[in-house]
């Protein structure tokens, strides 16, 4: 989840456009059916429901840690400090996955916050990766469903590669962004699409955000609309996802993408994950 | 002044009062208003009247052909004025579509807005604050405006109660540090906007408040608010008319919720009053606790050559020129006052201050030692109750201010302050230097959101 503004502030008006245009024809598309997806084979090969008590937390066969501020704020200038407690990072007792930002300082930083990695403990390549989520809201919040490239700790990012399935900004609930970082498109760099809700926002319902994966394609979608299909074709360096990845969950506070909180910042802010669900194409 | 505003523009000095009575006549029973959405676009949408508020400088709005929004024809445009200034102190007024409009299927008004200055506004919404049936909302504490053009919102807390609005637009600004400035308004209009999230309400102030209440002396629900996190993800407050609040007695035995939405107390005992908007619970509630009739305050015995009175059914009062100033923009006290047995009997609600004027002519209390009341306290007496009278000489000028003014202050506490029972106070004014000449009494209190007074007078 590196920091991809200044890609989106370059093309931002671009963006909009599209991602105007893609709503409303979207909305026409979902009605009328139009848009016409792959009908794949898939089956469920993994899948954490967070299903367990309010305050438990996560499943240490599926889940770790990051824990602290990491190099100059996780590389973008982030503020919070992540920690492994229930505060932060627990089950809601409802099925979900809450992982929560609190404006309580801690360790040298103004926030604390959560962020879980399947990092050693499953991967996936290729298949339909998709996750269930409610967002928080408010700005300076950058919470993000994404994904790193197993051989990070041999290669380094971003050769390694990194899929954001979802990211956001508290500050415009109503546009999630997926993107792929590389070598030569990471950061500010890297190749990605927004989708807007129409007149709504993402932190009211639980959305499903997904990707569709393949030898060298990545399909995003937002409720089951399809908005942008990534190929080789449209990455200014090298393909590196055909390969296993691990997933990530977190909130991150402040950073390069989405800025600082402001005194008018609602705290706490949490974002809910009803399910992770991975499934293989037959 | 140009042409169309002159043909707009009109002055009525009690403007508020009128379209009180108007919505109050059709609100409930007339069926279908126009729906039209549109208060300001290039121009004003068809059928609407500009009245200025008294006392504001009644040019003070205008239409402005060069500085718009998104280049359209025309803004609005509010010249606010310096202070102490010849033509009014502030610029204020409302816009008003006489014949009254539907919104229910909007959920905001909505504008854009910039300022000459970086400022605080300090009321800009819309609806009828007035009569039985009140819709205002309005920015709670003001709305900062700067140099840029900027949308806000606000927000309808529940659009099937704004069936016939008239009030499209209210707004009142004095100068900031003393100083004028203009501000903007452009692409006024009521929406449905979905990028609202996290509607809070809140009645009571968010408080569990448990209170006497007696049959024949009106009680509501207070102190209420309301609150959306806007598009932009801050959240904003607002005020609000407690009429949006659907309001549920736990006891219909002893309170009952009238049609439209008033506590009708009915019989002895005790009740919970809950509020809700648009179905999502309030936070706060009202416990009224209802014993019987109020007994009156104790009827006071003094040879009436020995009284100047302020307020009392037993003596003759003096000239007074308000029991409530309502001093804006900080007083939140309105006043309830209503009569037992005859007896006249002061109620001050949602009470932080609040003041009584005698000025025409001024009280010469050089004969008198003391100043008298009776207060009664219907809610609960904790540590932090207090109040405190402010007794205020204007001095040789007779006027308020002036230099020459001098005050005497008294503070009672829950040392001496009872819930449920008239408490006679007596202010000692002996010793006070200058008393030939007073003209106010300032009432100030904390954790005492509403009393009643009666037999406010000065003896010897």
């Amino acid at each position: 989840m590196n920091s991809i503004m200044k890609k989106f502030k370059s093309i931002y008006i671009v963006y909009v456009c599209i991602g105007l245009l893609s709503a409303s024809l979207v909305g026409c598309q979902k009605e009328e059916g139009v848009q016409i997806l792959p009908e794949r084979n898939y089956v469920l090969v993994w899948s954490d429901e967070f299903d367990g008590s309010a305050g438990e937390l996560v499943d240490s066969s599926n889940w770790s840690y990051d824990i602290g501020r990491g190099v100059d704020g996780w590389g973008n200038q982030e503020l919070q400090f992540y920690r492994d407690v229930a505060d932060n990072v627990s089950l809601d007792g409802e099925g979900n996955l809450a992982i929560t930002a609190r404006n309580t300082p801690f360790g040298g930083a103004p926030f604390t916050s959560g962020r879980v990695k399947t990092k050693g403990l499953v991967s996936a390549q290729y298949g339909r990766i998709e996750a269930r989520v409610k967002l928080p809201y408010g700005p300076g919040l950058w919470p993000a469903f994404w994904m790193l490239g197993s051989n990070i700790d041999n290669v380094g990012w971003p050769q390694c590669g990194e899929i954001d399935i979802l990211e956001y900004r508290g500050q415009e609930p109503y546009v999630t962004y997926g993107s792929v970082h590389g070598p030569g498109y990471s950061g500010g760099e890297s190749i990605g699409s927004p989708f807007y809700l129409s007149n709504d926002r993402f932190d009211k319902e639980f959305h499903v955000f997904a990707i569709e994966w393949g030898e060298n394609y990545i399909e995003y979608y937002v409720d089951g609309i399809r908005y942008q299909t990534v190929t080789p074709e449209d990455v200014d360096g090298e393909w590196v996802f055909n390969q296993p990845f691990y997933v990530l969950f977190n909130v991150a506070v402040g950073g390069t993408f989405v800025g600082f909180p402001t005194s008018g910042t609602p705290w706490p802010q949490t974002m809910l994950v009803d399910y992770i669900r991975v499934y293989e194409e037959q | 002044m140009n042409s169309v505003i002159s043909r707009i523009l009109f002055v009525f000095s009690a403007c508020i009062f009128m379209y009180g009575c108007k919505v109050d006549d059709g609100s409930l029973q007339q069926p279908s208003y126009p729906i039209n959405p549109n208060v300001f676009i290039d121009g004003f949408s068809g059928g609407m009247d500009y009245y200025a508020f008294a006392g504001s400088d009644v040019y003070a709005f205008d239409l402005d052909y060069q500085t718009t929004y998104g280049n359209s024809e025309a803004s609005m445009r509010f010249y606010v004025p310096d202070f102490d200034a010849a033509a009014g102190s502030y610029a204020g007024g409302v816009f008003v579509a006489p014949g009254g409009r539907d919104f229910s299927p909007f959920t905001a008004l909505t504008f854009y807005m910039k300022a000459s200055r970086s400022a605080t506004i300090d009321v800009l919404g819309f609806g009828n604050d007035q009569g039985d049936f009140p819709t205002n909302v309005a920015f709670e504490g003001g709305v900062p405006v700067n140099t840029n053009w900027q949308k806000y919102y606000v927000p309808i807390p529940d659009p099937s109660k704004v069936t016939a609005e008239t009030i499209l637009l209210r707004f009142a600004e004095g100068p900031e540090n003393n100083e004028g400035y203009t501000f903007w308004i452009d692409e006024a209009k009521f929406e449905d906007i979905g990028t609202f999230s996290n509607p809070v309400a809140s009645i009571m102030g968010g408080e569990n408040i448990v209170q006497l209440a007696y049959d024949g002396i009106d009680v509501g629900i207070e102190d209420v608010s309301y609150s959306v996190n806007l598009p932009n993800g801050v959240d904003q407050s607002y005020t609000i008319a407690s009429t949006y609040f659907d309001l549920q007695s736990s006891n219909e035995d002893v309170v009952r919720i009238t049609p439209s939405n008033e506590i009708d107390i009915v019989g002895e005992g005790s009740a919970l009053i809950r509020g809700f908007i648009n179905g999502v619970e309030a936070e706060g509630t009202l416990t009224l606790n209802i014993l019987g009739s109020l007994d009156p305050a104790p009827t006071p015995a003094y040879d009436p050559a020995n009284v100047i009175s302020v307020f009392s059914d037993v003596y003759d009062n003096v000239p007074v020129d308000f029991y409530n100033g309502y001093w804006e923009p900080f007083q939140t006290t309105t006043s309830e006052d209503f009569v037992i047995n005859n007896d006249n009997v002061l109620n001050y609600v949602n009470f932080n201050f609040v003041g009584t004027q005698f000025s025409n002519p001024t009280i010469d209390a050089s004969a008198m030692t003391h100043l008298h009341l009776d207060v009664f306290i219907p809610g609960a007496v904790q540590s932090g109750t207090s109040l405190t009278l402010i007794i205020r000489d204007f001095g040789p000028d007779g006027q308020d201010g002036g230099g020459d003014d001098t005050d005497i202050t008294a503070s009672f506490n829950s040392s001496t302050l009872v819930q449920g029972a008239w408490n006679s106070l007596d202010i000692p004014i002996a010793g006070m230097a200058n008393k030939s000449a007073l003209g106010l009494l300032i009432y100030e209190g904390s954790s005492l959101p509403n009393f009643y007074a009666d037999n406010i007078f000065f003896y010897n």
